[in-house]
């Protein structure tokens, strides 16, 4: 089994402890992991705002550099939501053929993190250990794009220690939304602020989810107002052990 | 649609003034909570709602790529029930049949049904200038008229009030429009029904004239169909000597049988209900029955454009239920006005522009005023895929032009040339990198983010370096 590492650009550049998170974590259960280093980044900020032509080299560089590995796993429900389903629709809008051959060869190859682990490697419980109460913020492309269900709770359940508490209100959209955080700040943080008083409502130590795009957004306001409990991966909270424990 | 929305701020601008108004943000969160509650649960009772959902999206889908053909008949259906069929292509058109439709009667006076088709052109503002006085007789809209407001919910008009401020708004202007309020009137939910029932009762029997919109056409037999909770509409709709009902095109279904569906989806998407209190239906005229007069005005006002659109197209399958307004978190925000239409909302979002065009600093804002967390699409009940089209409008919206997005483009641009070529990104990555002591916190420029979200702080090395050190 060949398995590609899809980092995605904003754990590149802003959290590479999620990147090496995934590393270790499917090393430990027996993965090999390949990382081509000829990645770059999904499209999603510009096929989202609204730039498709933009998309496109990058779709194609996408499907270049996965090319040969028979699993592409990212940690972030958002980017595999980006190629599962707006790959297609670039192929179709598009007039290159070469983009339907991505799409077509991509799309049942791209997994979320979660589901690489709940549905190709079979495990809900991946030997983590992790003493802290987590609150789980399930992000929507996760949510509804993908369908993550239950997976990312069930993963989260089985880790030794954990104490897993309900977020109120766990379904509601963050409010970060790629450029929307920007071209409508004041909303797009009325919706963070409000997910942070639902964070901070549970007394949890850590608010965990799966995107660190929405992560970034929710962490940056909670730095901002000093509150009692920070932002990180799930994958952090995987691969944190008994030996190796997360800093 | 109506000049009444001429000239709206952009979406952000709008929008980022009601979220500082704390009344406003309380009043929504929760009238929206509640009712997406309610809905949640009402859907959940019917096994079959996938199926139902599938099967009206099926039906608008079918009826929309043949409408030339559905149009027709149903303009032979009505005509041949007794009715008259009238072809507005804009809402000027449209404004000016209703008016020479109500000239023609001598009456001054109408009472309506509340529509959004007759919202959308501005009806009651063209019939004002020709010396017309429209009475709306929903419980909410006439909150707003009487408030001189604007709808800000497709249901719920007034969604944006409170009880005491509806109180505040009959005591001091129901005399000027007819029977005045009670004298001591409290904010008790039964009272404030009661002091509107009373006021509208007088308005009902004195009407020669009705205006409605409709919920559905049958084509088959011409039958037109209104869902409401009140009665209101029933009572328009049955005691004036003539009926002017204005309708979209796309609210067309060929047979009674397609029926079905909606009357089972509707309900429960939009009030929770398991049914609503009352269906009318009517079919053109009847001896010694209802109005002796029927026009129907069929609307067209961008819709064929937008049935011009193959992705586009969809949001002319909505059923106006309003269920994506009430799941959306940025219109539990926002508030209905930010959105610049009678449409607020995500459906306003990419129905508005569509029928307007996207010439207005407010359309050109519309199909960005989402996060695309995709509540909206889980929730239609005709599975119209909002996100799919805001994005697709926001591919209009960006190859417009416009400073912003020249701007806006060339930096596209320079990044998807940066992130196709690997080497210059990790060039880039590793100078910030070992530039982050000199971070600025807040970023010049980056207010937008920086007003109330810190940065998050650069790593001491990108994830490829880690790699190439730890892997290879
Ligand atoms: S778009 Fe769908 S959910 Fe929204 S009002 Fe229309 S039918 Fe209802």
């Amino acid at each position: 089994m060949r398995v590609a590492l899809f980092v995605t650009c904003v754990n590149d550049a802003v959290h590479p402890s999620t990147g090496i998170a995934v590393v270790r974590l499917l090393e430990r259960l027996g993965v090999e992991v390949g990382f081509p280093a000829g990645q770059t980044c999904c499209g999603q900020p510009q096929y989202n705002t609204g730039y498709r032509r933009e998309t496109e080299p990058l779709v194609r560089r996408m499907g270049r550099v996965f090319e040969g590995y028979d699993h592409v796993v990212t940690p972030s429900g958002s980017c595999a939501a980006m190629v599962r389903d707006n790959y297609p629709r670039i192929a179709r809008k598009g007039s290159d053929p070469e983009l339907s051959r991505v799409a077509g060869s991509l799309v049942p190859r791209m997994y979320e993190l979660t589901e690489f682990l709940v549905d190709v490697l079979g495990v809900t419980d991946v030997g983590a250990c992790y003493p802290h109460t987590v609150t789980y913020h399930p992000s929507c492309h996760g949510l509804r794009m993908l369908g993550l269900g239950e997976r990312p709770r069930k993963l989260l359940e089985a880790v030794k220690g954990l104490e897993l508490r309900e977020l109120p209100g766990a379904e509601e959209c963050c409010g970060f939304g790629g450029t929307f955080a920007l071209k409508n700040a004041a909303v797009s943080a009325a919706m963070g602020e409000d997910k942070v008083r639902n964070a901070v409502s549970t007394g949890a130590e850590v608010l965990c989810g799966a995107d660190n795009s929405c992560l970034m957004h929710i962490g940056g306001i909670l730095h901002r107002q000093d509150a009692p409990l920070r932002a990180l991966h799930l994958a952090e909270i995987l691969a944190s052990t008994e030996e190796e424990p997360h800093a | 649609m109506s000049g009444t929305y001429l000239g709206m701020p952009s979406f952000p601008e709008a929008a980022g003034k009601a979220v500082r108004d704390e009344t406003l943000r309380g009043n929504l969160r929760h009238a929206t909570h509640t009712i997406r509650d309610k809905r949640a649960k009402a859907v959940s009772e019917l096994v079959d709602w996938p199926g139902l959902r599938e099967a009206g999206k099926q039906i608008k889908d079918r009826t929309l790529r043949h409408l030339d053909d559905y149009l027709v008949q149903l303009e032979k259906s009505v005509t041949a029930a007794g009715g008259t069929v009238h072809w507005a292509a804009d809402a000027d058109e449209a404004n000016r049949i209703v008016a020479e439709l109500v000239k023609a009667t001598g009456e001054r006076e109408v009472v309506k049904v509340k529509s959004m088709a007759t919202q959308e052109i501005g009806l009651n503002e063209a019939l004002e200038a020709e010396g017309i006085t429209a009475y709306e007789t929903d419980l909410a809209e006439l909150i707003v008229q009487l408030g001189e407001d604007r709808p800000s919910h497709i249901l719920v008009p007034a969604i944006h009030r409170n009880r005491g401020e509806i109180r505040e708004i009959f005591a001091r202007t129901m005399s000027e429009w007819g029977r005045p309020a009670p004298e001591g009137l409290t904010d008790a939910p039964a009272e404030l029904a009661e002091a509107a029932r009373l006021h509208l009762r007088e308005k009902f029997l004195r009407a020669k004239v009705g205006i409605s919109g409709a919920n559905f056409m049958v084509a088959e037999t011409g039958t037109l169909v209104v869902v409401e909770s009140e009665g209101n509409g029933r009572m328009c709709l049955t005691l004036p000597e003539t009926l002017i009902s204005v309708v979209g095109i796309e609210k067309t279904v060929p047979t009674w049988q397609d029926l079905e569906v909606f009357l089972q989806t509707l309900p429960r998407s939009s009030t929770a209900e398991r049914m609503n209190p009352y269906t009318s239906t009517w079919t053109g005229t009847t001896e010694a029955d209802g109005p002796k007069n029927f026009h129907l005005v069929l609307l067209d006002n961008g819709r064929t454009a937008t049935l011009a659109d193959e992705v586009g197209r969809q949001a002319l399958r909505c059923i106006r239920c309003s269920a994506c307004l009430n799941v959306c978190p940025v219109y539990e925000r926002a508030g209905g006005h930010a959105y610049g239409s009678v449409y607020p909302g995500p459906i306003g979002a990419i129905l508005s522009p569509q029928l307007r065009g996207m010439e207005s600093e407010i359309d050109a804002s519309l199909p960005y005023a989402s996060s695309l967390c995709g509540a909206c699409y889980d929730v239609c009940p005709v599975a119209i895929d909002i996100p799919e089209v805001l994005v697709h409008l926001r591919e209009r919206a960006a190859g417009r032009g416009g400073r912003g997005h020249r701007l806006e483009k060339a930096a596209m641009k320079a990044a998807g040339w940066v992130l196709n070529h690997p080497a210059v990104l990790a060039a880039g990555e590793k100078v910030a990198s070992k530039t982050r002591g000199l971070h600025p916190k807040r970023l010049p420029g980056a207010s937008a983010w920086t007003d109330s979200r810190d940065l998050p702080e650069l790593p001491p090395e990108p994830f490829r370096d880690w790699w190439k050190k730890n892997r290879t």
